[in-house]
């Protein structure tokens, strides 16, 4: 069955690009989304951004554990073997 | 990334290994332990007490609980996931003993429009044959560091982006996009449905892109 409805425009995509990468469009939109997608290069920059700032934001997962912190957690741990 | 994902039911074989270790007293099974989730657990209470030192008070509290709450632990759920909920229990109590509460209220509120994308990106509704298309595309981003060490502007912008999100958009993206947490298991923790949850989302990584954008590409801005 074709789709005849209008297509999508970019500033309807980028409010749903969050819903897409969470799967959790319906499958109609997912088409039409995907169809816009092939065709735009402008939202397929888009999409490559929010990907890239998703990962970026994950790279300030780099924390170390502080050597105080550790050497408390380890005072603390043989201070619970004992008790 | 899918919607549905459960946590996980019961410790894994590797968890279960590592529960067993703890009950014997193994140094080194705890302090592995430690350094896996330590400084997470200090993000995670400092999104809710907002001060380090606190925070990282309330991670030592968290490891207390867990030696001493390891004999009760039934394994209905993962060992993190059993960490992690005694963690924010332990966050949320300190937050409201020291007046830091996020309300609710901040929680729910998703009433009010927040375009991804300024407007003025697009070409209005009017226009003759391109309405609601990019007026300035974005530009793709080249050259942003792979596998290197996230280095340091681009830390200092993302960073304060996220601690410029209001609280409870920067709830979510932390929980999500730092520490790696389903959706499933960040509605759980603050109590909000999955609809909610993505409204947030959606806000808090917008908001960002936004704010690398402008540093990226300061052309495109007319701010």
């Amino acid at each position: 069955m074709t789709e005849t409805r209008r297509g999508m425009t970019c500033k309807e995509l980028v409010e749903l690009v969050t819903a897409y990468f969470e799967n959790a469009l319906p499958d109609a939109e997912r088409a039409r989304f995907e169809r816009h997608l092939s065709d735009c290069e402008g939202c397929t920059a888009y999409i490559q951004q929010m990907r890239q700032t998703i990962r970026l934001v994950g790279r300030l997962a780099e924390d170390d554990l502080s050597l105080e912190a550790s050497e408390a957690l380890l005072h603390a741990f043989r201070d619970w073997k004992q008790s | 990334m899918a919607l549905t994902d459960r946590p996980l039911t019961a410790p894994s074989a590797d968890e279960q290994a590592q529960i067993e270790a703890l009950r014997r007293g193994d140094e080194d099974a705890f302090m592995a332990l430690v350094e896996k989730y330590h400084a997470s657990l200090v993000r995670v209470a400092g999104l809710f007490v907002h001060d380090q030192p606190t925070a990282e008070e309330v991670a030592q509290e968290t490891w207390l609980a867990v030696l001493r709450g390891l004999d009760r632990f039934e394994g209905r759920s993962t060992l993190k996931t059993w960490i992690f909920s005694i963690l924010t229990n332990l966050a949320k109590t300190r937050a409201r003993r020291d007046g830091r509460s996020l309300p609710f209220s901040a929680l729910a509120d998703d009433s009010e429009d927040e375009p991804a994308v300024d407007p003025d990106r697009f070409n209005p509704p009017d226009h003759a044959t391109f309405a609601g298309h990019w007026s300035v595309e974005p530009r793709p981003w080249e050259d942003l560091p792979e596998d290197a060490a996230l280095g340091g502007e681009l830390r200092r912008v993302i960073r304060e982006a996220i601690e410029a999100l209001p609280p409870a958009q920067r709830m979510v993206i932390s929980l999500r996009d730092i520490e790696g947490w389903g959706a499933a298991e960040v509605c759980n923790a603050l109590g909000i449905s999955e609809t909610n949850q993505r409204v947030l989302l959606h806000r808090a990584r917008s908001r960002v892109r936004n704010a690398l954008e402008r540093y990226l590409n300061p052309e495109l801005s007319n701010k």
